[in-house]
């Protein structure tokens, strides 16, 4: 799971300012076609030079969101302000956004410079600074050698980042990526997602970025809203979505996750830890170190994560909680990790990452030994929606 | 696998049944006799007598005129319904709409004549270049509507959009976008347009008046009276102007079809 690899990121979280003031907001915002209800009474601030992405499956309304901001398409209900400023029923070409668009719709009859160039020209900017300034594109997207060419002429990569030149070029308050590094293959899209993060350090802009890549939102953002069926389940900082998902559909759908129903038992500091908690799934007595609102006899779920789970053919000194035993029943080994799909005697798997540190190709654990499997007190959590 | 001589044979003598005729025609023209029927040696002097033909040549100026006008206006008519009718997928009627901007194909042709003849009579309008004009343009817009709207059935809307993102006004769009990507499209359906005027002779003659009689309508006429060697001369000309338009048609088509392959191996090479 690739958790923020890039570049240590300044200190920035206006969000848990009360007195910021957000750059943009959505107010109670909907959005119907017809009888399909897109995007469902959404409130949402976004702040000045933040990384926001809208991560959801497709359908879930992250895009009209984002179409909604760049003008293309008008909210049924609720406003979108921008600096304070209501922009409902200001047309595209007046907003001061720009985006990037999925199939980068460059415009074929223009070469690079030209498409590069389109957004000023609208504005009458004199022609030197308008060349002066796709140059300083070119350079910025490290294209100066195809500034001649016409986009059917480039490679994927290479129109991907003429896309970015031509929405960058502007100068927007906010860029909008739709789906930007979908088309392209997973080496260059992570080298690229460094380059959108320095991009927009450098140039000190607002992004808002659509996405259905988990692992890119988790890369590039500085908050990611999750979203589902035209709600928003959980706004937070990547590092909070994974380790404190507030949901099973947010834990399920970021990264990889056991997820074991259940009732709570005991909620008192029956451990000695304040705020335990203490559930009963179905056999497997689970303890977790979590303040949390479920009472006695509520159906919660406790989830953990695999590479957080300890897998061991030796049993534990206490297996009274938090102790799971079971057959390996399959491995699945990805080079730098193995999941071991452990099976209960009643059927049930839970899954277990192992970092493989040694080079070992004869793994201590194989297929069809009996196993436990371990974890701490504050390794899982519990969901209660 | 071996082509066997039925296959020859049949290949054969469909050429000769669609080009004898034409092939007698051009000959023909370029008879020293009178006579359609009898050969009497090479000579081009029926070119030189048609351009002395002031029927003939009015003839074909009137038809110049109408050719190009009507299928200027079919197109900028054709072009708008078409993106009226790709664009605006739900406005009330539009089933009814896109329903009847075909049905002219199918019409008969002696009926969109007497239909407009009618219409010309009933509003009292005298009938010659202008409304030859007309009706030409109301039936062959229909054809450029068709030719378009398939072209913009494929056209990525996300382009227009980029631009409206980008600043540019929808009209200003419109022309800096939309145009130069679909003008191919335009451009054939203007060529058809003025094809299709060239040679009707059924709805031209409901709607023609004195002085603005078309060149079909004049050959017909004189053919009626019997074949000069000059009817011949004249048709040649026009099998020679349809001749090079399909020929740089399709050398066009070719030449964008080589420069696609070869943008393609230029993008191939640049993979960074």
């Amino acid at each position: 799971m690739a958790k923020s690899l890039g570049p240590v990121k300044r200190k920035f979280s206006p969000w848990t300012d009360p007195s910021a003031v957000p750059f943009i907001r959505f107010e109670n915002i909907t959005k119907r076609f017809g009888d399909f209800t897109a995007v469902d009474n959404l409130t949402l601030d976004i702040y000045e030079r933040e990384f926001f992405s809208l991560l959801g499956p497709s359908g879930c309304g992250k895009t009209t969101l984002m179409r909604m901001l760049a003008g293309f398409e008008e909210p049924t209900e609720g406003r979108i302000l921008l600096q304070g400023k209501d922009i409902s029923g200001v047309p595209p070409y007046r907003r001061p956004t720009n985006m990037m668009f999925q199939s980068y719709a460059l415009f074929p009859h223009m070469t690079v410079e030209k498409n590069i160039a389109f957004g000023l020209e609208q504005d009458n900017l004199p022609k030197g600074e308008i060349a002066a300034r796709v140059e300083e594109m070119l350079k910025l997207v490290k294209l100066e050698p195809f500034a001649r060419r016409k986009p059917n002429q480039l490679s994927g990569g290479q129109r991907q980042r003429v896309a970015l030149a031509r929405s960058l070029a502007k100068r927007p308050k906010v860029l909008l990526l739709d789906e930007p590094l979908g088309a392209l293959d997973k080496k260059l899209r992570e080298e690229t997602q460094f380059e959108l993060m320095d991009i927009q350090t450098n140039l000190g802009l607002t992004f808002l970025i659509v996405t259905h890549d988990q692992e890119e939102a988790m890369t590039v953002s500085d908050r990611i809203a999750v979203m589902d069926k035209g709600v928003i389940m959980q706004v937070a900082t990547p590092a909070e979505i994974y380790e404190a998902p507030n949901s099973r559909y947010v834990a399920d759908f970021i990264g990889d996750i056991n997820i074991l129903e259940g009732t709570v038992s005991t909620t008192e500091s029956a451990l000695g830890a304040p705020g335990a908690v203490r559930i009963d799934c179905d056999g497997v007595s689970v303890a977790v170190e979590q303040e949390c609102q479920a009472v006695k006899g509520d159906r919660v779920a406790f989830a953990i994560r695999p590479e957080k789970v300890r897998i061991s053919p030796d049993q534990p000194t206490d297996t009274s909680f938090n102790a799971v035993y079971g057959e390996v029943w399959d491995i699945g080994y990805l080079g730098d990790f193995s999941v071991f799909l452990v099976k209960m005697a009643d059927g049930r798997i839970v899954r277990a990452a192992q970092a493989n540190v040694s080079r070992l190709v004869d793994r201590p654990i194989t297929f069809g030994d009996m196993v436990w499997l371990t974890w701490p007190l504050d390794a899982g959590l519990v969901l209660t929606r | 696998m071996k082509s066997s001589r039925f296959d020859a044979t049949v290949l054969t003598l469909c050429f000769a049944f669609l080009y004898i005729p034409i092939i007698i025609l051009v000959v023909y023209s370029f008879n020293a006799s009178k006579l359609v029927t009898v050969w009497g040696g090479f000579s081009l002097q029926w070119y030189r007598t048609m351009w002395s033909n002031e029927g003939l040549m009015d003839a074909a100026w009137v038809t110049a005129r109408v050719g190009v006008l009507s299928a200027t206006l079919g197109t900028v008519l054709g072009t708008l319904a078409a993106l009226s009718l790709v664009r605006f997928q739900k406005f009330p009627g539009r089933m009814l709409f896109s329903g009847m901007i075909y049905a002219p194909l199918v019409m008969p042709e002696v009926i969109t004549g007497l239909s407009m003849l009618l219409l010309f009579v009933a509003l009292n309008i005298d009938r010659g270049f202008w409304t030859v004009t007309i009706a030409h343009t109301t039936f062959t817009m229909c054809y450029v509507a068709i030719v378009v709207q398939s072209r913009l059935m494929t056209f990525d809307r996300s382009l227009e959009e980029a631009a409206l993102d980008l600043g540019c006004p929808p009209v200003r769009t419109f022309f800096k976008i939309t145009l130069p990507l679909i003008l191919p499209a335009v451009i054939a359906g203007w060529m058809l347009a003025f094809t299709l005027s060239l040679d009707d002779l059924v709805i031209a003659s409901f709607n023609t008046g004195p002085g603005a009689t078309t060149l079909p309508i004049k050959i017909y006429s004189q053919v009626r009276l019997g074949v000069t060697p000059e009817i011949n001369a004249i048709c040649t000309i026009l099998i020679g102007f349809v001749t090079i338009g399909v020929i740089l048609a399709s050398i066009s088509t070719k030449r964008t079809e080589l420069r696609r392959i070869r943008d393609e191996h230029v993008a191939l090479r640049g993979t960074t």
